[in-house]
């Protein structure tokens, strides 16, 4: 993943970065219907913030956050659908090289429920097969408009080896758990079959530092 | 679908997604629509195998067992590579696609002269073994080079006499002592025109060319090629993922009638039972068949192979260049080669792309060449398309039509292509310095 993201050490600092500790990337995708919470439980994760008027777009490529575990921190790299999903318009590129994703829904809509279970179908259809998958179902703190069962998720989610939470990116209850739970699934480690020798296209340009584009 | 759009997009060919980018990176409201159910139109890159089957040789059609598994294929339908320092990596840079999508270095660029093909030197140490010219003409034409190096239009004292608004490029080379051979290596294989017309206009351009060329090499060092990992089709999908992120509308696999009018402009576009509008209606030719001419035709054949190209050091990616005066044509002939290691297609399959410009009433013929170049071939894709151009630049019905994909081999003309149409959709240049979402990612 030699363009993406930027200086990976310099967060790993926060945990006595010393020599043993790695840092490994990883690509998180998230799927679910529109207005679920999609945004709201990675603003949550990345920022601590939580907006009750959420915007459907959060207007960035992807965000990044690191967690710590015991032997090596996890850093993530997590893309938005940006939108993409409402008209079932999400590209191939979305799902590529995916390590890890997380499908919402609303604990308060059982059609969004439906339809999370068509995001891991699609997952399992596209995606790579050795990505981990959880389940979060989000606006746990509205429980007493509640239409989908705890337990019904949670049968569903043995079924198909999902990690599965309730989440509320508002009180932010489970939302570090979620991550941290994937964390720890992933494989620390160089990931296997992936082509070594990319170039980074971003490097040099940046020096150039040429105001003009394209003439 | 009430709402009133800025602008609707149709078709989601590389040129409509990056306008699509800049369209909504210049906050305007952005509706964007293809009648297939895939990105990329005609620059997508087909996966799995079995939909290249099925585009080519009907519904039917299945490859065979030995070309493995169907997704990890991801075929071209045109080719093009990107030149390193080329105005297409820099869009991507300054647009922040380049996040999305991870490139490598094209391994080599070749060219055919006399019935074999020659590495194209890629360093001081190739160019001195190369016996694509003799010890005295790389003498000479180092001197060129050196000069090219050096030249800058805007500074008389760099001309070292030749003068670039009364010297055509023949006259350069001829100053410099340079044969024929040489001259066709340099037109064709460093500046990369396609024929010989710059020879007889002014130097300048082409001189341009040749250092684009050796700039584009100096910055990753095997060849001054890029291509994205997973094929073309990534290019599209990554900047309608920019127009997506600044609140861009995508809606793919929706049938497209026509586009409507009133008093000849455009008021929206007409979709089965719906009206969508919007102000102004940006596409490529084929949602705009009436306001759009054909003006000529490219062949293209995309072969499966399950070697390297020979005589090319088993070279896992390369291009090869078959200047027209080789074959006596008046267009190039062109070859480029993908594979595995482009993420492209199984472990020891490859994927060649023969294309030319039409000359004939048999262009089948006219790539013969160039499959003779590549050994056995395990499977043929055909297609000969018309180049469209729009007859109406947009000013009165408010219709943006992008030209079709030519020939050339990278993508100097899709981005002239694409910063014409902005300009004339919005009448301003695009102001890079509008992507923000750039500082917002890296919140460490």
């Amino acid at each position: 993943m030699a363009n993406r993201g930027g200086n990976s050490a310099s967060r790993a600092g926060g945990s006595a970065g010393t020599g043993s500790n790695r840092t490994c990337q990883f690509k998180l995708v998230l799927l679910g219907e529109s207005a679920v919470g999609k945004s709201s439980l990675v603003l949550r994760f990345v920022k601590g913030q939580f907006h009750e008027y959420q915007e459907s777009t959060i207007g960035a490529a992807f965000l990044t956050q690191t967690v710590c575990l015991d032997d090596a921190t996890v850093k993530f790299e997590i893309w938005d659908t940006a939108g993409q999903e409402r008209y079932h318009s999400l590209a191939p590129m979305y799902y590529r090289g995916a390590q890890a994703a997380i499908v919402v829904y609303d604990i308060t809509n059982q059609d969004s429920f439906q339809k999370a279970k068509n995001w891991v179908k699609e997952l399992q259809r596209q995606a790579s097969p050795n990505i981990v998958m959880a389940l979060a179902g989000n606006k746990a703190d509205m429980a007493n408009k509640r239409t989908v069962e705890y337990e019904e998720a949670q049968a569903y989610a043995e079924d198909n080896a999902l990690l599965f939470m309730e989440t509320s990116a508002k009180t932010s209850m489970n939302v570090n758990d979620i991550f941290m739970a994937i964390a720890k699934k992933l494989p620390i480690g160089p990931p296997p079959g992936q082509p070594q020798d990319t170039v980074d296209v971003n490097q040099p340009a940046q020096q150039q530092k040429s105001g003009t584009c394209c003439k | 679908m009430d709402e009133e759009y800025d602008a609707i997009v149709l078709g989601t060919g590389l040129k409509e997604c990056i306008i699509s980018g800049m369209l909504s990176v210049s906050g305007k409201k952005v509706l964007h629509i293809d009648r297939n159910n895939y990105y990329g139109g005609e620059s997508a890159s087909l996966t799995p195998l079995e939909q290249l089957y099925e585009k080519f040789h009907g519904p039917n059609a299945k490859p065979p067992s030995e070309m493995g598994r169907g997704r990890d294929w991801n075929v071209d339908l045109i080719p093009k590579y990107l030149m390193a320092n080329g105005p297409m990596v820099k869009m991507l840079i300054h647009t922040g696609v380049t996040r999305f999508l991870e490139f490598k270095s094209i391994e080599g660029s070749y060219v055919y002269k006399g019935g074999k093909v020659y590495k194209v030197p890629a360093d001081e140490l190739e160019a001195l073994a190369t016996s694509l010219m003799g010890m005295f003409e790389k003498r000479r034409f180092k001197k060129f080079l050196v000069w090219v190096q050096q030249f800058d239009e805007s500074k008389q004292e760099t001309w070292q006499g030749l003068d670039p608004h009364n010297m055509t490029m023949q006259q350069v080379y001829t100053h410099f002592g340079l044969d024929d051979n040489t001259a066709d290596f340099t037109g064709h294989a460093l500046a990369l025109y396609r024929d010989d017309d710059h020879k007889n206009q002014p130097f300048g351009p082409t001189v341009t060319k040749i250092r684009l060329y050796s700039d584009s090499l100096a910055r990753y060092g095997k060849s001054p090629y890029l291509y994205p990992l997973y094929g073309l089709g990534e290019l599209p999908q990554g900047f309608a993922r920019l127009s997506a992120i600044y609140g861009g509308t995508y809606m793919l696999d929706k049938p497209v009638d026509h586009i409507v009018y009133e008093n000849g402009k455009a008021i929206g576009v007409k979709s089965g039972n719906d009206i969508v509008k919007g102000k102004q209606i940006y596409c490529d030719p084929s949602y705009a068949t009436d306001k759009a001419k054909k003006v000529g035709q490219v062949i293209r054949a995309i072969c499966l192979l399950n070697h390297p190209i020979p005589n090319t050091n088993d070279s896992q990616s390369c291009q090869i260049i078959i200047p027209q005066k080789q074959v006596g044509r008046h267009y190039d002939i062109y070859i480029s080669l993908t594979s595995n290691t482009n993420m492209v297609a199984p472990k020891g399959w490859f994927i060649a792309m023969v294309s030319t410009t039409v000359e004939t009433a048999n262009p089948e013929a006219e790539i013969l060449p160039g499959l003779q170049l590549l050994g056995p071939i395990a499977e043929k894709f055909i297609s000969v398309s018309d180049i469209y151009e729009p007859t109406d630049l947009g000013t009165e019905s408010q219709v943006f039509i992008s030209k079709s994909y030519d020939a050339t081999s990278h993508f100097q003309t899709v981005c002239a292509d694409v910063l014409d149409i902005f300009q004339r959709g919005t009448t301003q240049e695009f102001d890079f310095n509008k992507i923000t979402h750039l500082s917002l990612e890296d919140n460490e």
